[in-house]
């Protein structure tokens, strides 16, 4: 357990045994990297744009996830820092003229502030009265995005349509395979980042909050500006999201970001797997997808079908589908030899 | 013009090679086959949206009674209709689909303004037609820019055009008032209304006032709308607030002529809330027959109707006018598809969608569906009705824009 965040005195202790296993998960994911670079050559450019789409909401749940899951703070609104993002993107793009790939940064850091902005009040509020007041925040998003004096930046209702972006160097790939591995390379680093910040000593302390606020406070970790902070990056990493999905979409309106976003990214988070990482790719792929299958099963009652498989995986999988996956893994026999 | 263009093919064919008959030869685009025509289309059947998805299903009846009649040119219609809920991204995801994994024909009816401008730039680049979307803004009518999309509805500038029209001739000194949404929606409206109006707009229009949608109420937007001293009262409002609109200028005394925009047309959803006794005598504008006018029950057309209604969607409202609007726009592509031919491919299906010429029984008497390569608004012409306390009654002619 703790041979990623303690290296040295682990590997002291187990010796080789965990040495290879280091190696074994090294190998597995440099080999499901190779697997996730060359998807898009094995698919269609529609369902490469799917995946795409998928990544960017993967990076969304995964700074959902340091909130609600490692932070405990429930947010229903991450919906609207998606919109920040999306439209910081969709702005700077088309009014300004700026490469797609550098409004992703901006966007992120526009996010954080917000995000830090809004978790300062928020510290007052525990639990679902939180829930409450970030609910709120997504509830307005779309009539924000409307307001008349925006508009000139906004669109208004009508939204903003962005160009969709060629590969670089002349590459000899098509705009739906480049934009999948840019949004792969952003998710890849984003995905380092967040397991280095969560398993360090920042991590630990995000965690201890969550777990009893006074013995963090009395550890002398400060509550207050951990926990804006975790807001802020939370917010900071849905921002990027939503940059990316904006430009693969190619439009943002405020349709686009109604309250059913924030209560999808919130079913992603739980689905895939509270306080994980890789739970963060699990709940994307079902908020990616599921709605899809359920339509194919059934175009009448889509939603009911939809339901029916929420409840499912809540059933079956209590932990989410990481932790599903992680005692699977467990129990397997050769698991088991290795560490013997 | 296409005369000749055929000749000009058929020498060309000739002098090349001496595969003279590829000409009687079947071209198919995507998505055909001498049996099948698959089309693609978008609904929100969930979502804010969704009172509209009955649209969508009854076009999805009416090309099922095509296909029981044996289909078009022998071709039975496949029509894949997904759910976007009315957010764009999904639209965008779905007429990927369509495009990219059915490989559809062609995209026929997307609805609303968000999500045909969210797929307006792919389809034209992807040179798929974007065929009589549901929508009544104006950008839909660019050949120029966009070759691949085309509207079907008046837009909401050609109506306000029609009542300009309307004012110019029977009451050219009319001072007006204009109530309007602070939006797309709302200033197409006004600008159809001005350009109509032409020089005399600026001496005509005595007052405009406009409402948030977020806001409560436009009481205060009708008592300053009053003392301005209109005495004509153009309403281009959503139906709730159209309703609050025509209640609270009666309740106040004010006693205008009053126009009131075809987004509000239902007597069950604004005029009735409003009070039917208050709403006598407002004028509105509209291209389709009123499914639920009495005066309908002998029309030959409307009679067709209902019994398609009865026999293919039982569970849709007959007296709902989207189906009617389904209906009638699943007849146009119908028309379109028959002029195509055997050639099937998607260049030739713009080119015969800017070649129509009818007049579908459901539509107002004088109104028809007429497009040009240069004319990209297949409905021009709308007929006046007034409210006489029951029913839109229609009266004179139909208007052109």
């Amino acid at each position: 357990m703790s041979a990623t965040s303690e290296p040295g005195r682990a590997i002291a202790a187990a010796g080789e045994a965990g040495a290879a296993r280091r190696a074994w998960r090294g190998a597995g994911l440099a080999l499901l990297l190779l697997a996730a670079v060359l998807l898009p050559f094995l698919v269609s450019s529609y369902h490469a744009f799917q995946l795409t789409l998928a990544l960017a909401y993967a990076i969304a749940l995964l700074g959902l996830n340091m909130l609600t899951g490692y932070n405990g703070q429930i947010s229903l609104g991450h919906g609207a820092f998606y919109a920040i993002g999306a439209y910081i993107a969709a702005i700077l793009m088309t009014q300004f003229d700026w490469p797609y790939w550098a409004t992703i940064p901006v966007a992120g850091l526009v996010c954080l502030v917000a995000g830090f902005l809004f978790g300062l009040p928020a510290l007052r509020l525990e639990g679902l009265y939180l829930a409450l007041a970030t609910f709120a925040l997504a509830v307005a998003t779309p009539q924000l995005l409307k307001y008349k004096h925006l508009e000139d930046w906004t669109g208004g209702v009508q939204g903003i349509v962005i160009t969709k972006p060629d590969p670089p160097f002349g590459l000899p790939i098509s705009q739906d395979q480049w934009l999948y591995l840019f949004t792969l390379a952003v998710a890849v680093l984003m995905f380092v980042l967040a397991h280095n910040l969560l398993r360090g000593r920042i991590g630990r302390a995000i965690v201890a909050i969550r777990d009893h606020p006074v013995a963090a406070e009395t550890m002398g970790i400060d509550n207050a500006i951990y926990k804006s902070l975790t807001f802020g990056v939370s917010a900071l990493y849905t921002g990027v999201a939503g940059a990316l999905g904006a430009i693969a979409v190619q439009f943002v309106a405020p349709d686009s970001f109604n309250v059913f976003l924030s209560i999808s990214f919130l079913v992603g988070v739980v689905v895939g797997g509270l306080a994980s990482i890789s739970g963060a790719v699990y709940g994307a792929l079902f908020i990616q997808f599921v709605p899809n299958i359920a339509d194919d099963i059934s175009k009448a009652a889509p939603w009911a079908i939809y339901g029916v498989f929420l409840i499912a995986c809540m059933y079956l999988m209590p932990r989410g589908v990481a932790g599903f996956v992680q005692s699977a893994a467990a129990r397997l026999p050769w698991r088991e030899t290795k560490k013997g | 013009m296409r005369e000749r263009s055929y000749t000009l093919a058929a020498a060309l064919a000739a002098a090349l090679t001496l595969t003279a008959p590829a000409l009687a030869q079947k071209q198919y685009g995507p998505g055909v086959t001498d049996t099948e025509i698959k089309i693609g289309n978008t609904m929100p059947y969930s979502g804010p949206a969704s009172a509209y998805g009955t649209i969508g299903r009854a076009e999805a009846a009416y090309f099922r009674m095509i296909n029981d009649q044996g289909g078009i040119n022998g071709r039975k219609i496949n029509f894949i209709s997904l759910d976007d809920g009315y957010s764009p991204p999904k639209t965008v995801e779905q007429v990927r689909k369509l495009v990219e994994q059915e490989n559809v024909l062609l995209v026929f009816q997307p609805l609303g303004t968000p999500s045909n401008t969210a797929i307006h730039k792919y389809m034209n680049a992807k040179k798929v037609p974007q065929l009589f979307v549901a929508t009544g803004a104006t950008k839909w009518g660019d050949p120029q820019h966009f070759p691949w999309t085309m509207g079907w509805q008046p837009s909401y500038q050609a109506e306000a055009r029609i009542y300009a029209k309307y004012l110019l001739q029977t009451k050219p000194d009319a001072k007006i008032a204009v109530l309007y949404q602070n939006d797309d929606y709302g200033k197409d409206y006004l600008k159809g209304l001005k350009d109509g109006l032409g020089d005399k707009a600026a001496k005509m229009i005595v007052a405009e006032a406009s409402y948030e949608v977020t806001d409560p109420t436009v009481d205060s937007q009708i008592v300053s709308l009053q003392g301005s001293g209109a005495d004509v009262f153009f309403n281009v409002a959503t139906p709730k607030f159209a309703a609050q609109a025509i209640r609270k200028a009666y309740d106040i005394g004010w006693h205008p002529l009053q126009l009131l925009n075809n987004v509000s047309i239902s007597v069950g959803s604004v005029l009735t809330p409003a009070g039917l006794e208050k709403s006598i005598g407002i004028i509105t504008a509209d291209y389709r027959k009123d499914p639920a006018d009495p005066q309908c029950d002998n029309d030959p057309a409307m009679k067709e109707w209902r019994a398609f209604m009865a026999k293919y969607y039982p569970e849709g409202d007959v007296k709902d006018n989207s189906n009617l609007y389904g209906y009638t726009v699943a007849m146009t592509l119908a028309q379109v598809l028959k002029q195509c031919g055997d050639n099937l491919t998607r260049e030739n299906v713009m080119k015969e969608a800017a070649h129509l010429d009818m007049s579908p029984g459901t539509l107002q008497p004088g109104v028809k569906i007429t497009t040009s390569p240069t004319d990209f608004f297949p409905i021009k012409q709308m007929r006046l009705q007034k409210f006489d306390g029951k029913a839109w009654v229609p009266f004179g002619e139909a208007i052109g824009s």
